[in-house]
C-alpha cells in the first residue's frame, strides 16, 4: 500500500500547488484591481481616516458636514440642512461615486487639490495630518430657505418644480431649489446595504426626486420667452420703444397660411391696437407671434436666444471641461418645416411665444431675467465662492466673469420698463410678485405640455433698488395647470423678498 | 483474511526505517520546535497589538503564555503517552492554532471602539473561547490517545463507528431547518446557546469503517474485469458500497446544502479506497461520479429547483461573483478584495481592515488572515498545512498495519482536502462552501474534531516509528481494550494483525 500513499501524497501536493498558483493570481496579478475595487471598503476607509471638508453658504452655515464615528470609517458625512441643499451639494456615499459640488470638489474636500500642494508639503514637516478644505457657497440662508419652503407650500399643491436665484451684477447663485427633493443623509450612511436601497429606491421613484429640475432639465418656456422676443424685436428696430404702437388682435394668422392661428390666453385682452408694453404687461400672444414673423425672423429670434445662452450649457467653473451636475442647455428648436429646412412661419410664430420646440431652464430664465436688470450684462453663473483651506486661509476665489452683451444698455431698460409693468400695472400678469420698497419687473409664463398634463407655471423677474440691480430669479411649476404663473409670481416675489430682508434692503 | 493475504512490504525499504537501528524518540526536538512556536507566536501577538491599539499593551504575552503552558502539557502527555510520535505533527499544529487565536484576538481588538482597545481584557472575546477550546480539544486528544493505546484496536469498533459516523451526518438533515440551518447550510445541530457540527466527528468515525472495511475487501475490489484505454475496471457488482457512499455524498449536497462537507466525504472515501486496492480506476470513476453528480445537481438546480437551487447558486456565484456583489456574491467579493488588498507582503499584523470580510472569524478567516500577512503569510501557513499531511502520510508509509496504513492515509489526506476546499473556496478556486479552515476558524466544533484527528495520527507515528521490540505486545493492547466485554478478542481474527 506504500506506493499509492506516496502518489496520494503527490495529490496533496498538486492540491496545494493549485491553491498556491491560485492565491498568486488573487495577490498578485490582480491585487491592484482588487485594491482600488469600488466595493473594496478598505479604500473609503483610508478617505475617511480624516474629516472632509466642510460646505458652507453665504451665512457660514455648515450645509455639508462631517462627524467622527469611532468606526473604522472614521467620520460620516452629514447633510444638516437635510433635503433643502440635496441638489446643489449632491453626496458622498461611501459605495457609490460622488455627486453634485461633492464631486466637483472632491480633491478639495478631502485635501488632495494641487491648491493644498504647499499645505501638504508644511504638513511634512510640521507632522500635522493634512485635513480637508471647507467649500463656501454662493447660497443665501435666508433666500434657499424661502425658496425651499414656498415652493414646497405651494398654492397649486404642485409636487414639483425648480426656483433659481441669482445675484444679477455677478452671477452668484443665491437660492437653488428642485423639487421633490430628497435626504442625502440615507445615502451617506456606512451601513452598505441600507445606501444602496435607499439609493435604489430614490433612483426608482416616478418622480424622479434626484432629478435637478433647477439646471438639468428643459422644459417649454411660454410666455416668459416674449422678454427674449421684444429683445430681439427692439434690437433689430431700435425705433421701437415700450411706447410704440404695435398690432395685436384676438388671433394671429401668418401670411400665406390658411388653417393656423395663433390667439390670446383670454378674449379682449389684446386690442387691435397696443404698446409694446402693454402688450407684454398682458401677454398678448398676437403681437408677440406677429412680431416674430413679420419683423424679427427665425433667425434673428434664434441669434438673440443664442445671446442669451440658449444652445450652450451653462458653465458654473472656470474649468471648460467640468460642472457639478449634468447641465442642460435651453435650446430654440430650428423653427423649419418640410425636408428642405425653410423657415415655417407657424413654428416661428409659435416659438415667439414660448412654445413649439423652445425649451428652457429655470436656471437659463432666472439668467434672463438678470441680465436684464444688470443693464444688458449677462454673468455666469457660479455656486462656489470660496475654497478655504484647513486653517481657514483662502485657497481659491471665484471671480464674477462676464459672459456677454446679448442686448444693448437701451434695450435692456426699455425691457425693464415692460417689466416692471407686468408687475406694477393693475392688468398686469405678475401682479402677485410685487414686493413693497423694492422695484420689482418680470414675466409670467403658462406652457403648455402636451394635451393631459397641466399646463406649467413660470415666473422670471428681478428686483432693483435705485436703479441697482438686487436679485433675480426664475421659478418653474410643473404642471401646475391654471394660475400656475400667478403662484410662480408669488412664489418669486417671497423669495426675492426673502433675500433683500437678509441683506437689509428696504 | 489471513496474513498471507496482505502484501507485506519491504523491509529493506529504506524509506521505512523498519530496518534501521533503534530510533530516537525526538521529543527534545518537539520541545524546540515548539518552543520556537511560542516565540512566533509572541512576536505575531506583539506585532498585532502594536498595529491595531498604536502600543503595545502590558498583557499582550497572556494569552501566548497560556497557549504555551497547553502545549507544553501536550508534549509532556505525548513523552509519556506515545513517545515515538512524529515530533514535527505537534509543533505545527500549534503554530497554525496559535496563529488562529492570535488572529481572532486581533479581530477582538478591532471591533472594540479605538479608546478601549488598549483595556481590552486578555481572557474574554473569541480569541479566549478558542484558547479554551484548544484547551479542551487537547486534552480530548491526549485522553483518545490514552485511550486508544493501539489504533488497531479502533477496527473493532468499526462497523459500530460507521454506523455513528452516518447518523452523525445525517441528523442535521433530519432535523427541522430552525434545529440546524445556519446561514443556509444544514450542518448544525442548535442548542440554546451552543451549536455543533457533527460532521466533524462524523469524518474520523467513517474513516474508521472506510479502513476496516477496504481492508477486508480490497482483494474483491481490485478485481478487474475490463480493461479500458489500459485502465483497469472494476466488476459491477462491486461498485454498490461507492454508489452507496456517492449517494450519501449527493444526499450530503442536496439536504445540507454543502458541497464541501459531501466533497470531504467523497474524496476521503475514494481515496482510501485507491491507496487500499491500487486501482487508479477508483479515482477516475470517483472524480467521474463527483464531477457529474454536482453537474447534474447545477442543471437540476437551474431547471428543476426545489432542494438543487442552493448548488447552482453557489456555482453561479462562483463563475461572476462581481455580478450580484451586494447579495449573493457579497461574501466571495468582500473575501477578494481583502486577499488583493494583501498582495504580496500584506498590511502587517493587526494593520489591515479583516472585518470588511463577512464570516472572517470562521469560513473566511483565510482571507482575513491574508490581507494582513499577505501571500507569504498564506504561504507559509499553506507549507505547513503540507507538512502536516505529508507527516501523515509518512506515518502511514511507516506503520506496519494495513488498517493502520488507510487510516492514517485518510486522516492525512481529508485534513488537505478540507483545507483544499476552504482556501480553495474563498480564493475563487472552486465553489464556496461552508467549510471550517482546520485550526484556524472559530468554533469548537472543529478545533475539536480536528485535535481528535491530530491525536490518531500522533498515536499511529508513534506505533510506526516505535522500534519493534519495544512495541508493547498487541495481546495486551487488545486484551485491555476489549477488557470489559468477556472473552479476549482473538488476534488472527482482526485484519489488522501486523506483518513482520
Amino acid at each position: 500500500m506504500n506506493p499509492p500513499l506516496r502518489r496520494v501524497g503527490v495529490v496533496a501536493l498538486v492540491l496545494f500547488a493549485m491553491l498556491f498558483v491560485n492565491l498568486n493570481y488573487r495577490q498578485v496579478v490582480k491585487a491592484d484591481d482588487y485594491r482600488t475595487n469600488a466595493r473594496n471598503g478598505r479604500v473609503q476607509a483610508s478617505e475617511y481616516e480624516r474629516a472632509r471638508g466642510k460646505i458652507i453658504n453665504a451665512q457660514g452655515i455648515a450645509v455639508a458636514d462631517s462627524q467622527e464615528t469611532g468606526d473604522t470609517l472614521k467620520f460620516l458625512r452629514t447633510y444638516p440642512a437635510k433635503d433643502k441643499y440635496a441638489h446643489v451639494l449632491g453626496f458622498k456615499p461611501v459605495n457609490l461615486g460622488a455627486t453634485g459640488l461633492e464631486k466637483l470638489n472632491n480633491d478639495f474636500l478631502i485635501g488632495t487639490s494641487d491648491k493644498q500642494a504647499a499645505d501638504r508639503i508644511a504638513g511634512l514637516f510640521t507632522g500635522k495630518d493634512p485635513a480637508g478644505g471647507n467649500v463656501l457657497l454662493t447660497l443665501s440662508q435666508a433666500t434657499q430657505e424661502a425658496a425651499y419652503t414656498q415652493l414646497g407650500n405651494n398654492k397649486k399643491g404642485v409636487k414639483s418644480g425648480a426656483v433659481v436665484a441669482l445675484d444679477p451684477s455677478t452671477g452668484a447663485v443665491l437660492a437653488e431649489v428642485s423639487l421633490p427633493s430628497y435626504d442625502p443623509n440615507l445615502l451617506t450612511v456606512h451601513d452598505g446595504k441600507s445606501a444602496s436601497a435607499a439609493y435604489s429606491k430614490l433612483d426608482g421613484d416616478p418622480a424622479k426626486p434626484m432629478l435637478n429640475r433647477a439646471v438639468q432639465e428643459i422644459y417649454p418656456p411660454g410666455s416668459t420667452f416674449k422678454v427674449i422676443t421684444s429683445a430681439a424685436a427692439m434690437t433689430a428696430d431700435s425705433s421701437l420703444t415700450p411706447d410704440s404702437t404695435v398690432q395685436g388682435g384676438e388671433f394671429y394668422t401668418p401670411p400665406q397660411v390658411s388653417d393656423f392661428r395663433i390667439k390670446n390666453a383670454h378674449e379682449g385682452i389684446c386690442p387691435d391696437q397696443i404698446t409694446l408694453k402693454q402688450a407684454l404687461t398682458v401677454s398678448c400672444n398676437t403681437v408677440f407671434a406677429r412680431m416674430g414673423v413679420e419683423r424679427i425672423g427665425a433667425e434673428k429670434l434664434k441669434a438673440m436666444a443664442q445671446a442669451f445662452g440658449f444652445e450652450t450649457q451653462p458653465r458654473f467653473i472656470e474649468d471648460q471641461e467640468k460642472n457639478y451636475c449634468n447641465v442642460a442647455a435651453s435650446h430654440t428648436g430650428p423653427m423649419t418645416a418640410g425636408a428642405d429646412n425653410r423657415v415655417d412661419p407657424p413654428a416661428v410664430a409659435q416659438s415667439s411665444i414660448g412654445q413649439r420646440e423652445v425649451k428652457m431652464s429655470p436656471l437659463q430664465g432666472a439668467m434672463i431675467a438678470a441680465t436684464v436688470a444688470n443693464g444688458g450684462r449677462e454673468m455666469r453663473p457660479y455656486i462656489v465662492d470660496r475654497l478655504q483651506n484647513a486653517d481657514l486661509s483662502n485657497a481659491d476665489r471665484t471671480d464674477p466673469k462676464e459672459l456677454g452683451r446679448p442686448i444693448s444698455g437701451e434695450v435692456a431698460t426699455a425691457l425693464q420698463q415692460m417689466m416692471f409693468s407686468v408687475v406694477t400695472s393693475r392688468d398686469g400678469t405678475g401682479r402677485s410678485a410685487n414686493i413693497a420698497g423694492l422695484q420689482v419687473g418680470g414675466k409670467t409664463g403658462t406652457a403648455e405640455d402636451g394635451d393631459d398634463a397641466g399646463d406649467h407655471g413660470w415666473f422670471i423677474g428681478f428686483a432693483m433698488k435705485d436703479g441697482k440691480p438686487i436679485v433675480s430669479v426664475a421659478v418653474f411649476l410643473e404642471n401646475a395647470g391654471k394660475g400656475g404663473s400667478a403662484e410662480a409670481a408669488r412664489i418669486a416675489g417671497l423669495v426675492m423678498k426673502a433675500y433683500a430682508d437678509e441683506k437689509g434692503i428696504k | 483474511m489471513t496474513a498471507t493475504a496482505i502484501p507485506s512490504p519491504s523491509p529493506t525499504n529504506p524509506g521505512d526505517g523498519a530496518g534501521a537501528p533503534r530510533p530516537r524518540t525526538r521529543r527534545n526536538v518537539e520541545l524546540g520546535l515548539l518552543l520556537f512556536v511560542a516565540a512566533i507566536l509572541l512576536v505575531y501577538a506583539a506585532v498585532v497589538e502594536g498595529n491595531a491599539i498604536g502600543e503595545v499593551t502590558p498583557d499582550f504575552w497572556v494569552q501566548v503564555a497560556i497557549l504555551a503552558v497547553i502545549f507544553g502539557a501536550a508534549h509532556v502527555a505525548i513523552r509519556f503517552v506515545a513517545p515515538y510520535a512524529d515530533p514535527v505533527i505537534l509543533p505545527a499544529v500549534a503554530l497554525i492554532n496559535g496563529i488562529g487565536i492570535g488572529f481572532l484576538r486581533r479581530l477582538d481588538i478591532g471591533r472594540a471602539k479605538a479608546p478601549l482597545r488598549a483595556d481590552l481584557s486578555v481572557f474574554g472575546g473569541d480569541g479566549f473561547r478558542q484558547l479554551g477550546w484548544t484547551a479542551a480539544a487537547i486534552v480530548g486528544a491526549v485522553i483518545l490517545m490514552l485511550i486508544v493505546r493501539d489504533h488497531r484496536s479502533l477496527s473493532r469498533y468499526a462497523y459500530t463507528l460507521g454506523l455513528a459516523g452516518i447518523v452523525l451526518v445525517l441528523i442535521p438533515a433530519v432535523l427541522p431547518a430552525r434545529f440546524s440551518s445556519i446561514n443556509g447550510a444544514k450542518l448544525w445541530i442548535k442548542f440554546p446557546g451552543f451549536s455543533i457540527q457533527p460532521g466533524e466527528f462524523a469524518k474520523i468515525c467513517l474513516l474508521v469503517f472506510f479502513a476496516y472495511y477496504l481492508v477486508r475487501k480490497r482483494e474483491v475490489l481490485s478485481r478487474a474485469s475490463k480493461r479500458i484505454l489500459g485502465i483497469d475496471f472494476p466488476r459491477g457488482r462491486d461498485l454498490g458500497p461507492v454508489v452507496l457512499v456517492w449517494l450519501l455524498s449527493l444526499m450530503v449536497l442536496i439536504f445540507e446544502k454543502d458541497l464541501g462537507t459531501s466533497l470531504m466525504y467523497f474524496g476521503m472515501f475514494v481515496v482510501t479506497l485507491y491507496i487500499a486496492t491500487v486501482r487508479v480506476s477508483w479515482l477516475i470513476l470517483g472524480l467521474g461520479f463527483f464531477i457529474g453528480g454536482a453537474f447534474l445537481a447545477y442543471f437540476l438546480g437551474k431547471t428543476v429547483g426545489g432542494p438543487f437551487l442552493n448548488f447552482s447558486e453557489r456555482a453561479t456565484t462562483w463563475l461572476d461573483p462581481f455580478a450580484d456583489a451586494d447579495n449573493k456574491g457579497y461574501q466571495l467579493v468582500q473575501s477578494l478584495l481583502g486577499l488583493g488588498t494583501g498582495g504580496l507582503t500584506g498590511t502587517g499584523p493587526g494593520a489591515g481592515q479583516p472585518l470588511n470580510v463577512p464570516e472572517v472569524r470562521t469560513d473566511f478567516i483565510f482571507s482575513g488572515l491574508g490581507e494582513e500577512i499577505g501571500l507569504f503569510g498564506l504561504t507559509a501557513l499553506l507549507v505547513i498545512y503540507l507538512l502536516l499531511v505529508e507527516r501523515g502520510l509518512r506515518a502511514a508509509i511507516n506503520v506496519r498495519d494495513s488498517f493502520g496504513k488507510l487510516f492514517a492515509g485518510g486522516l492525512a489526506f481529508t485534513l488537505g482536502l478540507q483545507v483544499f476546499v476552504i482556501v480553495g473556496g474563498i480564493s475563487q478556486l472552486i465553489p464556496l462552501t461552508g467549510q471550517t479552515t482546520p485550526f484556524l476558524s472559530a468554533g469548537g466544533s472543529s478545533l475539536v474534531a480536528n485535535w481528535l484527528l491530530i491525536g490518531l495520527l500522533l498515536r499511529i507515528s508513534d506505533a510506526s516509528r516505535r522500534p519493534a521490540g519495544g512495541a508493547p505486545s498487541i495481546g495486551l493492547g487488545g486484551a485491555s481494550s476489549g477488557g470489559g466485554g468477556g472473552a479476549p478478542v482473538q488476534i488472527q481474527e482482526l485484519p489488522t494483525e501486523v506483518v513482520r
